[in-house]
């Protein structure tokens, strides 16, 4: 290593404030969402406006008897029908037996039919996201984070290539991978700033409390049932953030990426030695 | 921080990760603690919401043409027990409510007696606590027009609503109870119609509470007795409520 020009970096990347509501966040977002389809299982059906008309819902879940006398777990999308016996509408419980359900057991908390539980949960860690997030936002606003995030001018221009590189799996690696790219930057703050506090505002939309006082914000979502239907939406794409998220972790150096996140310390590769800053020459 | 050190880290990330599972969850769910835990966001919600709306912030009313075709029934659809089908063989013509506990004057009120007071017709938004909505036009007497006549004591705090109905196959009968703020707020009713009829069997006849900035389950339906207290430790389970001594939340505001 001592004759090549490469030099390993380590840079303390993220402040403890940041790992702390990082994780944090994690573990708000997985125990709400698994909470969240226990309530979402105790009526699986989705519709637009103020009030549900039962024979017209957009998504819905449940199970019919055939001809044949079996029984077939359905979920059915703007009028189209799938079966999806064992995972939506029918799937066993615990024992093996049978039960219509939206979601299976394996994937809401508690596993079984249990909607005042679920509602203990999805209240609980709502109030510990929002305490989270807040948190976040102070320490993202005063240690000049935010500021990291917001695109520059470069960074528009970079995009084009930024999708290329990124459909291509083909990242940056040294000084550039400590840096957010520009993808990254709109994956951040529209995820935490606008879906993260969607899903909150229509959260607060489905309470008959709250909307004494939020009618502007009902009318624009268009009623009730249309916010726990964008509720439920903006769930679907925090699952779709996290499995990205994982998967740009994953190639771009997972023990790498996760060691940062735990301690801070994100490694890098680089050929100009600055006597400045500490290097590192073992692989850890 | 040494390997060592962060090894260990790991391992614990990793066993409590595996702590975690879903078999967890449901262990937690079954024990005292975690759930009291859980529960303790019940008040801060209550708390805040409290905080951020008036105390008579009213509840959105809509348009007759709003009004959505059926008004679910939801939990019980009938009143049970001999007292109820004789009360209802009879159109309720004999039926009385009977309102008592922490008052100055207790009463006995019949249809007509309810029907006499100030009332009001509302068309509002019924959110049930498993995620439907639906819309009605209710009509009924103040709730404050009754705590006007029976005048509540210094003590009183609540208002216990005994019911008719045994919901299930547990036999005991249905209850809720609501706050002093609620009870007095001008959207709550004792309602005797929906929809510009009398009341439905489904939907609670003959009475039926309306609290329209809290969830279906508590506005109870074949509202036989009112009974003013100062706490509802001793009724019942103790929680406030038939979905209440069985997990729900007392404050069903969200």
């Amino acid at each position: 290593m001592k004759n090549s020009k490469a030099h390993t970096r380590t840079l303390y990347r993220h402040g403890l404030p940041m790992r702390i509501t990082h994780w944090a966040n994690a573990l708000c977002l997985f125990f709400l969402l698994l909470s969240g389809l226990q309530i979402f299982n105790a009526h699986p059906h989705l519709y637009w406006g103020s009030v549900s008309d039962f024979d017209s819902p957009w998504l819905s879940m449940g199970a019919h008897r055939t001809e044949a006398g079996e029984m077939v777990g359905h979920t059915r999308l703007f009028g189209w029908e799938l079966n999806t016996t064992g995972v939506l509408g029918l799937s066993s419980d615990a024992n093996g037996d049978p039960q219509v359900r939206g979601f299976p057991s394996w994937l809401t908390i508690p596993s079984g039919r249990w909607l005042a539980m679920g509602r203990n949960w999805h209240f609980f860690f709502a109030w510990l996201l929002v305490i989270n997030a807040s948190l976040f936002f102070v320490w993202a606003v005063a240690s000049g984070h935010l500021k990291k995030l917001i695109p520059t001018r470069e960074d528009w221009r970079s995009f084009g290539s930024s999708v290329i590189s990124h459909i291509k799996l083909q990242h940056p690696a040294g000084e550039e991978a400590t840096r957010y790219n520009i993808l990254q930057k709109l994956a951040y703050l529209i995820t935490i700033f606008g879906l993260g506090a969607l899903i909150v505002i229509t959260g607060l939309c489905m309470s008959p409390r709250m909307d004494t006082v939020m009618g502007g914000v009902l009318e624009v979502l268009g009623g009730r049932q249309s916010a726990r239907s964008i509720h439920f939406l903006i769930a679907c794409s925090f699952v779709l953030f996290v499995f990205v998220h994982l998967f740009e972790v994953v190639v771009t150096g997972p023990l790498n990426n996760l060691r940062s996140m735990i301690t801070g310390n994100f490694r890098y590769q680089t050929d100009t030695p600055d006597k400045h800053e500490k290097e590192s020459h073992h692989d850890g | 921080m040494t390997d060592n050190n962060r090894r260990r880290l790991l391992k614990g990330l990793l066993a409590s990760g595996g702590l975690l599972t879903l078999t967890g969850c449901d262990k937690l769910s079954r024990s005292d603690w975690f759930v009291d835990t859980l529960r303790s966001s019940e008040k801060l919600s209550n708390f805040a919401q409290h905080a951020i709306t008036p105390r008579k912030a009213m509840a959105k009313e809509f348009t007759r043409a709003d009004i959505s075709p059926i008004h679910r029934p939801n939990g019980s659809t009938n009143g049970s027990g001999q007292e109820y089908q004789r009360l209802a063989a009879n159109n309720f013509a004999d039926y009385a409510l009977r309102v008592d506990g922490l008052v100055k004057n207790p009463a006995r009120l019949s249809l007509n007696d309810l029907k006499a007071l100030p009332s009001r017709t509302q068309i509002t938004r019924h959110d049930c606590v498993e995620g439907w909505s639906v819309i009605g036009e209710w009509t009924g007497a103040k709730l404050s027009a009754v705590l006007e006549q029976v005048q509540p004591l210094p003590s009183a705090r609540y208002l216990v609503f005994h019911c008719a109905d045994s919901y299930g196959s547990t036999g005991s009968r249905y209850y809720e109870s609501i706050d002093m703020e609620d009870a007095y707020h001008p959207q709550t009713l004792l309602a005797y119609g929906l929809n510009g009829e009398t009341l439905p069997t489904a939907n609670g006849a003959p009475l039926r509470l309306r609290v329209e900035r809290q969830l279906g389950y508590k506005m109870a339906k074949f509202i036989m007795a009112i009974e003013v207290v100062e706490n509802f430790e001793d009724i019942e389970g103790g929680n406030g409520g038939f979905w209440e001594d069985r997990g729900y939340a007392w404050y069903a505001g969200i």
